[in-house]
């Protein structure tokens, strides 16, 4: 057992608690018919909070999926920006993803998994000691560009993370069925950088293994790829049933291994209760702004397609205010 | 592709009267590379060799390997490095080898080279400019003589350039580089070689983004060209004036957006209309030009607009390559066609 700072721990307690009930809120939400869909991460808050609490937001950045609240909630973004995807606002999100230090979440599961690689290039290159992140899943790491971006990151020795959450499941498929040799850790020796597996849902350990990695980063040490071990306590989606593909047996021995469970039982009672009352304000606050959020102005339709917009595309918009105005 | 003919790069100070295309792009990238340092130009071997049209010739000898970089051979990659690049605040100049070799980066060009500025509301730019080898014509094998430009064109968010020769090359890569927002630079391959007079020391006034232009005056009806097909309809206007029929050839340059002004302008002039393209008919960038020019033109139009292109095959083996490209027979013939087309 290693020494922990019941300071950090219930620091990371807090912002996965916070994490936790947003998530509860944002399914409720769906079943209201608020949201049209959501992609619940009940279960991944370790994962996702102890890794993006590790990162300094003043130099390095984040590239989330789809499933990463937890790290927009680590990292302080405007959560009722960063829940506007979900609410089918707007692709990517309302946040600023460069004042964030979040990427607009991505819904190409690999694909932001090489932008973290060019990004950490550009770091590197500035000399800024900045180090990229970046969010998938063992789905994910059977995509071409996952191999591909860890690939260039060994070959150029770049600050980058490749934090794999294993939630063991990619919508229906298993692990087993869907990394071939079982580890997305392992495969890291292959591209010559750094590989380690953490217990995903051990919020420390994760905040541990990430600083490590930033720290060689920053060193000049390369890439690092991550392994969190965790678990997908909910479905994939809201439209997702788990119920036909998993047994439940398997969930509630992972519902055993909860990780707000096991960071709250390291905690004193009061730090606890004052962690879900903080979580609960949190929730009614962003509940509100989801519910008073209003669609963009319409001709926001064609505004952010360019800097320099084409002819033709203001044409379009012109012809279609002209329509509204009959 | 080593066994294509290298051509060295003119020292820079006394740049000759006469330039090929890739001497011109070469010289553009060198340009550019010295106005801006936040410019980076990587790809499959485009550092030492200087790519394998040598293109990026001597690049790397002069702005080092930090800004002039072989990437391991990985399309997708190159181009999702090119996002986080730019969103770091580089203005990066990516090479795909070969257009056919551009596929396994679609998802990266499509989904998010294209998207970011828009899925960010504004924040995050995208200052790409994609060089891409391009069209047939080169005997070559293969997946190496695409015409994809409907493909790009059709994709929002992307804006798309071909130049037809070494003056236009020059320009239109320094214009495409300078613009804020991602465009995919198509160079005709066959081209590459051509050398023209031009003196890039020379002040000229660049013709803003997405114009086209006259490479040859005409009144009878005008041929509407990009890339390598500008010099295959010149060489037909050439052989019309024999016969008396004067054609103005429109290089478009800019296939996004379209110069639908300057389209409209000489067909409303010449009152006809011939698109040629190496790529295959059906839903090829000829119908989106047919289609602007008969809005525009509908009353003026004495026949309905023609199309010579490519076939709908896959782009073929060298052998076959003469037949695949528009000859100028086939040229002539809808030439001809729009001349003598009668109402029924």
């Amino acid at each position: 057992m290693q020494e922990r700072d019941p300071r950090s721990l219930r620091e990371l307690h807090r912002l996965m608690l916070v994490a936790r009930r947003l998530d509860e809120e944002a399914i409720a939400l769906q079943r209201q018919g608020v949201l049209p869909g959501y992609a619940p991460a009940q279960g991944q808050e370790a994962a996702q909070v102890g890794s993006a609490a590790a990162l300094d937001p003043a130099r390095d950045f984040a590239f989330p999926g789809y499933r990463d609240l937890g790290a927009a909630v680590a990292l302080g973004v405007d959560l009722v920006a960063y829940l506007a995807t979900h609410l089918g606002i707007w692709h990517g999100g309302l946040y600023d993803p460069l004042a964030s230090r979040l990427a607009p979440f991505n819904a190409v599961v690999g694909g932001p998994v090489t932008h973290a690689v060019g990004w950490a290039m550009g770091a590197k290159l500035d000399g800024t000691g900045g180090a990229a992140i970046t969010y998938f899943g063992d789905g994910a790491s059977s995509q071409g560009d996952v191999h591909e971006a860890m690939n260039f990151a060994g070959v150029y020795r770049l600050p980058v993370i490749f934090f794999c959450q294993n939630n063991g499941w990619a919508i229906s498929v298993p692990t087993g069925r869907q990394v071939a040799g079982g580890s997305v850790a392992a495969r890291a020796a292959g591209y010559g950088i750094e590989g380690h597996r953490v217990d995903g849902n051990d919020v420390v350990a994760v905040f541990e293994a990430t600083r490590a990695a930033l720290d060689r980063a920053r060193d000049g040490g390369g890439p690092t790829v991550i392994e969190a071990m965790t678990y997908r306590m909910g479905p994939h989606s809201t439209s997702d049933d788990p119920g036909r593909y998993r047994a439940l047996a398997d969930e509630r021995a992972w519902a055993a291994r909860d990780p707000l469970t096991r960071a709250a039982a390291q905690l004193p009672a009061d730090a606890v209760a004052a962690a879900e009352e903080h979580a609960a304000a949190v929730v009614r606050e962003v509940a509100e702004g989801l519910r008073t959020l209003g669609a963009p102005p319409a001709d926001e339709l064609f505004s952010f397609v360019y800097r320099e917009p084409t002819k033709a595309l203001l044409e379009q918009q012109r012809a279609w205010k002209e329509t509204l105005d009959v | 592709m080593s066994e294509l003919p290298a051509v060295s790069v003119p020292p820079e100070v006394s740049a000759p009267p006469e330039l090929s295309l890739q001497q011109a792009l070469n010289l553009a990238l060198r340009h550019a590379c010295e106005d801006d340092d936040r410019v980076l130009v990587f790809g499959q071997d485009v550092g030492t060799l200087g790519g394998v049209f040598r293109v990026t010739d001597g690049l790397q000898d002069k702005f080092g390997e930090h800004r002039v970089f072989d990437t391991p051979l990985a399309e997708s990659a190159i181009m999702g490095m090119a996002v986080g690049l730019a969103m770091h605040g580089w203005r990066p100049v990516p090479e795909i080898q070969f257009d056919g070799f551009s596929y396994p980066a679609i998802d990266q060009i499509v989904n998010q080279v294209a998207r970011m500025h828009y899925r960010s509301r504004g924040v995050l730019n995208m200052p790409i400019t994609l060089r891409l080898p391009s069209f047939g014509g080169i005997r070559a094998p293969e997946h190496h003589g695409e015409s994809l430009e409907a493909l790009f064109a059709h994709v929002p968010g992307l804006k798309v350039v071909s130049p037809a020769g070494a003056s236009e090359g020059y320009h239109l890569l320094r214009q495409a580089i300078a613009d804020p927002d991602p465009v995919i630079f198509l160079e005709p391959k066959s081209r590459y070689w051509h050398r023209e007079s031009f003196d890039p020391t020379a002040e000229v006034a660049m013709p803003p983004a997405g114009t086209s232009r006259i490479a040859r005056p005409g009144r009878h009806a005008t041929l509407i060209a990009w890339g390598a097909m500008v010099a295959r309809c010149l060489q037909v206007a050439e052989l019309a004036a024999e016969d008396g029929v004067e054609l103005e050839v429109l290089d478009l340059r800019w296939l996004k957006p379209i110069d639908a002004d300057g389209l409209a302008a000489s067909v409303a002039r010449t009152r006809r209309a011939v698109v040629v393209h190496e790529a295959p008919l059906t839903a090829g960038l000829g119908a989106e030009v047919a289609a602007l020019v008969t809005e525009r033109c509908f009353a003026d139009l004495r026949a309905p607009v023609q199309r010579v292109t490519g076939f709908d095959v896959p782009y073929p083996a060298g052998a076959l390559e003469d037949e695949y490209l528009p000859t100028p027979d086939r040229i002539l013939a809808a030439v001809q066609t729009t001349l003598e087309y009668r109402r029924g």
